[in-house]
């Protein structure tokens, strides 16, 4: 497989624009001619099938929600960076490209991150043309917070809901053009496989969920947009229902997956309660402007965190960073926080836990202050918890939240499969081996409002598409194999859960393919997920049948999936002998436990291509060249 | 625009409104509203009852000055009647909508804040309906009070309380019309938009006095008749005719 | 803790439902409500029998997906709280929870407790938006937007659009889903193009949709999860009432030759 980036020549910062003039239009009154199949309603996907459909394309857009409107980038709560500078300390584009290049630890291509520094700005006027209620100054203009990995106060943020906020923007964008019969809208339907017909990218066949009908969905060219993969841990901070069912079976029809391995687990999360737990909840980053992280110096200190006096607290963050401190980069702030726990000193139930305390904030400036900065937070924690973050401070333990591996992409945001587009956390593009706070968001709105309107023109323009029938032997062929599958998981009728399958996979991925990674903990998921999925397909129970709302059957096809995707997540990990970023492998560390990258051997992006049932999955190559930015040890001390 | 073009937009533009659920309740605020200027006009005239000695007189005087306004009294009927009308019919009309729009109900259901008020906004508005034919026919018209003497209110009251079940009826009447209100007043002016926003919206001050204020000062007349306050036994004069004579005229 | 469940149980969506009781055994406290439905669906599975459908996916509070009938309470009795984030530590050994869907004849029954809210999703098509295409926005600091509108603009945008209003009121309205977008979008610069216009649609739709109106129970203001107050419907009507008056109609020669 030949993995071509078509990254356009001349200077970083003109690249965008001149490869804008240089690619193909298609002409207005041929874009209805196009029909544009988008699956997913996230920020990336609503956005794209609404600005696609305002130029003029005929689109299709498929969630398997009851609404767009509850994508899971609905849940980010702390903002969405840009590079506004509105504060005057400093932020530029080539900053944020530079923060964002660096805090992927140098394991994102260049050209890709510079686009999305230079397209931040437009994202914040879009934005705010929609009507998102973005937090104001007395003067009326934007506020910005800090979040971590940046030494500017550039995130945009609307209370603790800027997610929702933005993708309600997105919505609305999205509703609009639905009424205007642009968009038309399938909620209630999953994609369970993707058409490709003469090597491009054709169709989907999804499953109504509501009656269980399997239907062929054919168009000109196919936007992914479904999200991360988080949840093959089980417990991860991302919604119940987000799964990598689409990209999956994308991969298996040709499409090549980038760095599966590099996953980021978020520092702020609450502290997992008991066996039966479904979720982790995920507490903002936007806290640690104002929280202090700490732990008790002494291992299996047992006192209440009000009676442990200052000299005997260890606020290990501000101690190991002092320039970055409290806002040290997730991947960094996650892993202090296993190491102070592994020594022993970790809080609360089972020692899983490290303090967040706003004590000192609240001293300073006052408990109001606190509660309009973060009250929603607080008050949900309180929620979840019974305990009043105003009195006792918080108890937080990373949690998987964001996968920055994906379907791999080229500068146009498409897959290896021609016609197969990927958008937001789907695609591996941007973040490298690990995503800054608000970076999500960004990219998500990036790619759906300002890249693929662009890039769908030019792959569309550059072909000859013919029209492919709902009777076309791959069409037909690929219908049969949704419905085979769909009856094997009902017929199997054995003893155990799905939901029993999923906790003992997430189990084995967090045990050996979670914070900290070592190959003899790889090797051994990668001898037990192979027998989990055996026992899978043999020992499953699914009651009930395919033709009708079956909540249990939606949930045994995702984790099908998920099972086939823990292994090639743990081959990842496995052949990246270094660390970087949120790929942190035990072997591979400085003498402090720092990350130790190994930029001889593994400057590139791992993008694995499918050989095929039973057989080991090809590893192709792309390399990364930093001519913009320097490769150096990353370093927030 | 031709000027018939714009007629016929009016014309769907109110019927656009009135088919619409904000719009009839729009109509039913402001007849509400109308009705409550009403209440406190009537309520004013009702309480000369109590001024003791020459309040029969002052009842009948206000009865005829109402008649002297001309074309007014007739106006203010008209406007009360179709004010009615709508109130009514919108009432209907939205109640049988709200009825069809939850066709299954709960197994359980437990109101949260609610007050009584709403809930019975229904069943109050038919008791009251009821009792404004009731108070029509008996106090205007004379049916069935014994000695009914056009334009003599004072002694009409005073003979129309004589049956306990009449006092019973009014004073439940105006215990409804209370609780009516006390939702009512309240709710029309947001239901018109005309409040300013308020950190609990669902407290009230103006509609609770209002509420109790008409509620006790309606019901002040039947009980106070039953309790036997009104003895102004004063004739009743007028400038040219006896009310004698009167009652053979036109009603 | 040991709880007893009345659930409504609902094969399809022409089906006839009813309700069946389960027991929930050995339930902690610290669970969330829909984990205890989690653990009486794996019992029902493992007997082979149909777990209990429910709607549900963020399991934070903020997608709006989930949303019961808790023992007649929309989201159950936990103030400004989804059902999703409500915990058993609510609830007393030995209670007996009776879990319902949302009724509304706009909220069709899918199958037990789902039900299809597609109508808020017209509803916001109806209207629910500013009309500006990607590209075509001015920076964002080009008109400052006062503070405390920015603030009553997000009060009113945290609506999470689960419906929990349309259950709680005895009318069947969705009249606070309806206000809080048109709220939201009327405090705003960006929303004044298109404010009575808006209201105007977003209200003929609501009707369309079969919906009740409001008689200002304040029912839904209590279930809100998000708290979004009833103040939102008095604006909601007097932008409706304006623009029945003023609204203009469209223009007959919008386009035109050119």
């Amino acid at each position: 497989m030949e993995l071509k980036s078509n990254i356009p020549g001349g200077p970083i910062a003109e690249k965008w624009d001149k490869h804008k003039f240089e690619m193909k239009l298609v002409n207005p009154a041929n874009k209805r001619k196009y029909h544009v199949l988008v699956v997913g309603s996230g920020l990336a996907g609503a956005s794209a099938a609404a600005t696609m459909s305002e130029l003029g394309y005929n689109v299709s857009c498929y969630c398997f929600q009851d609404s767009p409107r509850r994508a899971h980038s609905i849940a980010a709560q702390g903002g969405i960076n840009a590079a506004k500078n509105y504060q005057n300390d400093g932020d530029s584009i080539q900053r944020l490209f530079y923060d964002t290049v660096k805090g992927g630890d140098f394991r994102a291509r260049e050209a890709n991150v510079y686009r999305l520094a230079q397209i931040s700005v437009n994202i914040i006027d879009q934005c705010v043309a929609q009507g998102v209620p973005f937090a104001r100054e007395y003067g009326g203009l934007l506020a910005n917070r800090s979040f971590g990995g940046a030494q500017v106060s550039r995130t945009f943020y609307a209370r603790g809901q800027t997610g929702q906020q933005l993708l309600l923007g997105a919505y609305q964008a999205l509703e609009k053009e639905i009424a205007k019969g642009g968009v038309t809208m399938y909620p209630r339907t999953e994609m369970l496989d993707l058409i490709v017909v003469d090597g491009r990218a054709r169709g989907i066949v999804t499953r109504n969920l509501v009656t269980g009908k399997i239907e062929t969905h054919l168009g000109d060219a196919v936007v992914l947009a479904t999200g991360g993969y988080g949840n093959v841990f089980y417990l991860s901070t991302n919604a119940k229902g987000s799964n990598t069912t689409a990209i999956w079976r994308a991969y298996k029809r040709g499409a090549a997956f980038g760095n599966p391995c590099y996953t980021q687990i978020h520092p702020t999360c609450i502290p997992q309660s008991g066996d039966y737990q479904s979720k982790l909840t995920l507490m903002s980053e936007s806290l640690r402007n104002d929280g202090r992280v700490w732990v008790p110096k002494q291992a299996g200190d047992t006192r209440a965190p009000h009676e442990i006096p200052e000299a005997e607290r260890d606020y290990y963050l501000e101690r190991k960073y002092p320039s970055y401190g409290n806002l040290s980069p997730r991947d960094i702030a996650s892993r202090a926080a296993k190491e102070a726990c592994d020594s022993g000193r970790g809080v609360g139930p089972g020692g899983l836990g490290v303090y967040l305390d706003f004590r000192d904030a609240i001293n300073r400036l006052g408990r109001d202050k606190i509660e309009e900065r973060y009250g929603n937070l607080f008050q949900m924690y309180e929620r979840i918890t019974d305990e009043d973050p105003y009195k006792v401070p918080m108890r937080i333990y990373p949690a998987v939240h964001y996968t920055m591996g994906g379907l791999w992409v080229d500068y146009n945001l498409m897959s290896t499969i021609p016609g197969l587009h990927v958008l937001g956390e789907a695609n591996f593009s941007d973040h490298g081996a690990n995503r800054l706070g608000a970076s999500a968001l960004m990219q998500g709105l990036a790619d759906g409002y300002f890249v693929i309107p662009y890039t769908i023109g030019n792959y569309l323009a550059g072909q000859k598409l013919e029209p492919v029938s709902k009777d076309h032997p791959e069409v037909r062929a690929v219908e049969r194999e949704v419905e085979e599958r769909t009856r094997r998981l009902l017929g199997i009728k054995g003893k155990r859960s799905v939901q029993s399958f999923h906790r003992e996979l997430g189990k084995v991925m967090w045990e050996y393919c979670g914070m900290a990674r070592n190959a003899q903990g790889l090797q051994e998921a990668l001898a037990r997920i192979p027998a989990l999925r055996e026992e899978f397909w043999e020992n499953l129970n699914v009651p009930g049948s395919g033709e009708e709302l079956n909540q249990s059957l939606e949930q045994a096809g995702r984790v099908a999936d998920f099972l086939e995707l823990g292994e090639l997540m743990c081959r990842d990990a496995l052949h990246r002998e270094e660390s970087c970023g949120g790929h942190f492998r035990t072997e591979h560390q400085t003498e402090d436990g720092e990350a130790k990258r190994d930029d001889e051997h593994f400057t590139y992006v791992a993008a694995w291509e499918y050989a095929g049932e039973g057989k080991t999955p090809i590893l192709n190559k792309e390399s990364l060249e930093f001519e913009n930015v320097h490769l150096a040890t990353r370093s927030y001390k | 625009m031709p000027a018939t073009d714009g007629a016929r937009a009016s014309v769907s533009r109110v019927r656009r409104f009135w088919n619409s659920s904000v719009g009839k309740k729009v109509v039913m605020a402001v007849t509400g509203i109308i009705g409550i200027g009403f209440v406190l006009g009537h309520m004013a005239g009702n309480l000369q009852m109590f001024k003791g000695t020459g309040a029969a007189q002052a009842m009948h005087d206000y009865a005829v000055l109402l008649r002297k306004t001309g074309g007014l009294l007739w106006l203010i009927r008209g406007v009360l009647l179709g004010a009615i009308a709508l109130h009514v019919t919108a009432a209907l009309q939205l109640s049988a909508r709200n009825r069809a729009a939850r066709p299954v109900g709960y197994g359980a259901k437990k109101d949260q804040v609610s007050t009584l008020a709403s809930r019975t906004m229904r069943v109050g508005g038919i008791v009251l309906l009821a009792f404004i034919v009731f108070h029509i026919a008996d106090m205007t018209f004379g049916i069935g009070v014994p000695g009914f003497v056009h334009l003599d209110p004072y002694n009409n009251l005073r003979n129309g309380f004589t049956r306990w079940w009449t006092v019973v009826f009014y004073v439940v009447a105006m215990a409804s019309l209370g609780l009516h209100l006390f939702h009512g007043a309240w709710a029309s002016l947001r239901t018109l938009g005309a409040r300013r926003p308020s950190a609990a919206p669902l407290h009230r001050n103006i509609a609770v006095a209002l509420a109790i204020i008409t509620a006790l000062g309606f019901a002040a007349v039947p009980i106070g008749a039953a309790m036997g306050l009104f003895t102004d036994d004063t004739p009743v004069t007028d400038e040219s005719q006896t009310v004698s004579t009167l009652t053979g005229g036109v009603r | 803790m040991n709880v007893t469940l009345r659930v409504w149980r609902q094969p399809g969506p022409s089906a006839a439902g009813k309700f069946v009781e389960y027991q929930a055994r050995d339930i902690s406290a610290e669970m969330s409500f829909l984990e205890m439905l989690d653990v009486v669906n794996e019992e029902l599975t493992a007997k082979g029998e149909q777990p209990i459908a429910f709607d549900h996916d963020c399991r934070e509070g903020i997608c709006g997906m989930c949303g019961l009938m808790i023992s007649g309470v929309a989201h159950g009795p936990m103030k400004a709280t989804t059902t999703c984030q409500l915990h058993m530590r609510s609830f007393t050994d030995g209670d007996t929870i009776t879990v319902e869907p949302w009724r509304a004849s706009a909220f069709p029954v899918l199958r037990d407790l789902c039900v299809d809210r597609s109508s808020l999703d017209r509803i916001v098509q109806a209207g629910g938006y500013v009309s500006v295409s990607t590209g075509n926005a001015p920076d964002g600091n080009a008109i400052p937007i006062a503070k405390p509108d920015a603030d009553a603009a997000m009060d009113a945008a945290a609506c999470i659009g689960c419906g929990a209003c349309v259950a709680a009121c005895p009318n069947g309205s969705a009249s606070l889903f309806t206000a809080a977008k048109i709220s939201h979008l009327g405090y705003l610069p960006q929303g004044q193009p298109e404010r009575y216009r808006r209201a105007l649609k977003m209200v003929a739709q609501m009707d369309l949709e079969h919906f009740g109106g409001c008689t200002l129970f304040g029912e839904c203001q209590a279930a809100c999860p998000k708290e979004i107050s009833i103040d939102t419907i008095a604006r909601m009507n007097r932008d409706y009432l304006y623009g029945s008056v003023f609204e203009r109609e469209e223009s007959r020669s919008a386009g035109g030759a050119g």
